[in-house]
């Protein structure tokens, strides 16, 4: 069951341009096997819950999970999905339901036996041995042969670049670089499915990013599935090929990061993933191929260009992202729906993007943010405090969800 | 000086000049008799300094009481059984106190607290009750033999009084506690997680705590040795109350030497000899071990 190793992941310089390319959702039907009715599920999350004491961890979830997926899971700190990853190491056994892992049932299997390995939030290295030794302890276990195990061991921590630093111990090392020993470490054994415990948590920024690209260049290269947790969205929208949202032991929605983003299902989703302005309503008019919902706090209606499924009359939440309204001075057009004035009463400049807080006249306050396209130096007449500004936005941009 | 900085000075040397006044002087003061000669008097020893003429000290250093503990096999053999003693005791002591140790730090945590109470409760009792006491457990009409003669397990009472083996039983009670309480902080403070990645990694429990715990916990182990194999080498009320007249140890040696003999010079080598004997390799163990433990945050 020899899988040759690659040695090179890509030199650094590649892992960074390949920003936007990663990020987006490929068309191809092969990598997206949860549109495939025919695919056969990697792992197969059935009515599982888990209880401790009065505490329901993790309450009747049902996921399947395809094989080379990086598939994240994403929540609040307290939301179940470290204990659904602990499920799947292992650590933990489902109160309730079934987890089968390529087509085996898991229940009763200790973790020294699942072919499944683990990426520690904390790395839990053994601290009393070295960078080698921690990289060969799983081989090891396997009782191979010694010559393999060193091969096996060197081509990997050439894989994650710590070559030079095998002969060292893991509180010698930076929290990057021990980042790296754990996923060598998880990944030595060639395991089939791979499970990561929020892995770039103790990164700092630049080194998140760069981290990132990394472990989707490796998971490529080696056709691993992944089931990542997290609560970072940004780590979640970057890595994931679909997201399982995650609130109180449910899963919420899953969706590939795009779904998640562009048509969140509920009020709860569109304002965990990103931020996001949500107006109450009423739909006043029902269409198939559009509605328009009535918002008391927005002083108008939004024209929606999709149809819901509601009942008349029930109240229905529009939520609209600040990056697709269109600040600007001028009127939009002659009046009507999907546009409304107000006043700037805060602005926040990030650098790339600026955030405005316009007021409306019902009082409510939207969130606008508008890239910064142009330098803003003295020559620029930029948008400032208590200026009166129109708002508008495309018919495709809100989102109209029942719950 | 800063009063921050005077008040540190304080706080050290306050316990220093303690240590100085009650442990180097006396040990200066014992090392002084051991060079010096054996008389009838009091003291009963030559004095080191004496004023020979108005302007003339004589000194006198006698090394025959170090040569005397080499020439006669009862030092050495003391000394060895002494040594060999303490050593089957610590080893006793970690073959019961790891379990334990290990047992109370796995316990659910409401538990330990209780646990640790049960396992240091029998300082409240004076030790040379509870020595006294296993007399009366051991002893020849003793508790364990009345009840095995009751039973009708036997019929001779087996002596147990007065044997290695009483001794045995009385340094392994006394000094469990002091075996169980740093492999206990060193086992408690173990991450967990390292164990479920030993596991996750396709490593059986029984391999993971050879592989894991065990290490991590060596620390513990020196310590809690240490703490047993040091007072163990020295005892004298153990042996002198359960052991037999031919249980030879040092302390009882140094015992008789210093109230029985009245050789002062020749008790103080003796002390002296011992201290030489612990002393030395533990510090080069200290040494070896801080210098592995260098480095480590």
């Amino acid at each position: 069951m020899s899988i040759p190793l690659p040695v090179h992941v890509g030199r650094q310089g590649e892992s960074c341009e390949g920003v936007a390319g990663m990020a987006e959702t490929r068309p191809d039907k092969k990598l997206e096997p949860w549109r495939d009715r025919d695919a056969k599920p990697y792992i197969r999350i059935e009515r599982v819950t888990k209880n401790f004491g009065d505490f329901t961890a993790v309450d009747d979830v049902s996921l399947d999970i395809y094989r080379g997926e990086i598939f994240c899971l994403l929540g609040a700190s307290g939301c179940g999905k470290t204990t659904l990853l602990r499920m799947l190491a292992g650590f933990e056994e489902p109160t309730s339901g079934r987890i089968s892992i390529d087509g085996a049932d898991m229940a009763g299997i200790p973790p020294y036996r699942r072919p499944v390995n683990m990426m520690f939030q904390s790395y839990a290295l053994f601290p009393h041995m070295t960078v080698e030794q921690n990289v060969a302890f799983g081989l090891k276990q396997d009782g191979l042969p010694k010559g393999e195990i060193r091969d096996r061991v060197a081509a990997m921590l050439e894989l994650v670049k710590l070559t030079a630093l095998g002969g060292r111990k893991p509180h010698q090392l930076s929290g990057g670089q021990r980042q790296r020993v754990a996923l060598a470490r998880s990944l030595v054994k060639q395991p089939k499915l791979l499970l990561l415990d929020e892995p770039l948590g103790a990164l700092d920024r630049k080194l998140r990013e760069h981290t990132q690209f990394e472990l989707v260049n490796i998971q490529e290269k080696l056709g691993v599935t992944f089931v990542v947790v997290t609560h970072d969205q940004e780590e979640a929208m970057t890595l994931a090929s679909r997201i399982g949202v995650m609130d109180h032991g449910e899963i919420i929605q899953v969706g590939t990061p795009s779904d998640i983003y562009e048509y969140p299902t509920s009020k709860f989703v569109a304002d965990f993933v990103g931020s996001v302005n949500l107006f109450e309503g009423h739909l006043v008019e029902d269409e198939p191929d559009h509605v328009r919902v009535e918002c008391p706090e927005l002083g108008g209606c939004f024209y929606v260009d999709h149809g819901v499924s509601a009942p008349p009359e029930a109240t229905v939440w529009v939520a609209l992202r600040p990056e697709k309204v269109f600040i600007s001075r001028e009127s939009p057009g002659p009046g009507g729906d999907n546009q409304v004035s107000g006043v700037i009463k805060e602005i926040a400049y990030l650098g790339d993007l600026s955030v405005y807080l316009v007021q409306l006249p019902t009082g409510r306050m939207l969130r606008v943010t508008r890239p910064n396209v142009r330098r803003q130096d003295a020559a620029f007449d930029r948008l400032t405090w208590d200026e009166n500004v129109w708002l508008s936005w495309e018919a495709s941009s809100p989102v109209v969800v029942t719950q | 000086m800063r009063p921050v900085v005077a008040g540190r000075w304080a706080v050290i040397s306050l316990p220093y000049l303690w240590l100085l006044l009650f442990f180097l002087v006396p040990f200066v003061i014992v090392f002084k008799i051991s060079l010096s000669d054996i008389r009838l008097g009091m003291p009963p020893y030559q004095p080191m300094l004496q004023w020979v003429e108005a302007q003339m000290v004589s000194i006198q250093i006698n090394l025959g009481n170090y040569a005397f503990l080499f020439e006669d096999p009862l030092y050495r053999n003391a000394y060895l059984h002494s040594l060999s003693t303490a050593a089957v005791s610590t080893f006793l002591c970690l073959l019961i106190g790891y379990p334990m140790a290990y047992g109370i730090a796995r316990t659910d945590k409401s538990w330990r607290n209780l646990l640790l109470m049960l396992v240091m409760l029998p300082f409240w009792t004076s030790f040379l009750l509870r020595v006294y006491a296993w007399i009366g457990i051991l002893k020849n009409n003793g508790l364990i033999n009345n009840l095995l003669m009751g039973m009708g397990l036997i019929d001779q009472p087996i002596v147990m009084l007065q044997t290695d083996f009483a001794v045995y039983i009385g340094i392994v009670y006394s000094y469990l506690p002091f075996m169980v309480l740093p492999l206990y902080a060193t086992l408690e403070k173990q991450d967990i997680t390292l164990l479920e990645a030993a596991a996750d990694l396709g490593c059986h429990p029984v391999r993971a705590f050879l592989a894991i715990t065990l290490p991590l916990s060596m620390p513990g182990v020196v310590a809690g040795s240490l703490l047993v194999f040091i007072p163990a080498v020295g005892e004298f009320v153990i042996p002198a109350l359960l052991g037999g007249p031919d249980t030879l140890m040092i302390g009882k040696v140094l015992w008789n030497e210093f109230f029985q003999n009245r050789d002062w010079p020749v008790a103080s080598a003796v002390a002296i000899a011992m201290l030489l004997l612990l002393v030395v390799p533990i510090m080069l163990f200290q040494l070896a071990q801080g210098r592995q433990a260098g480095g480590h945050p």
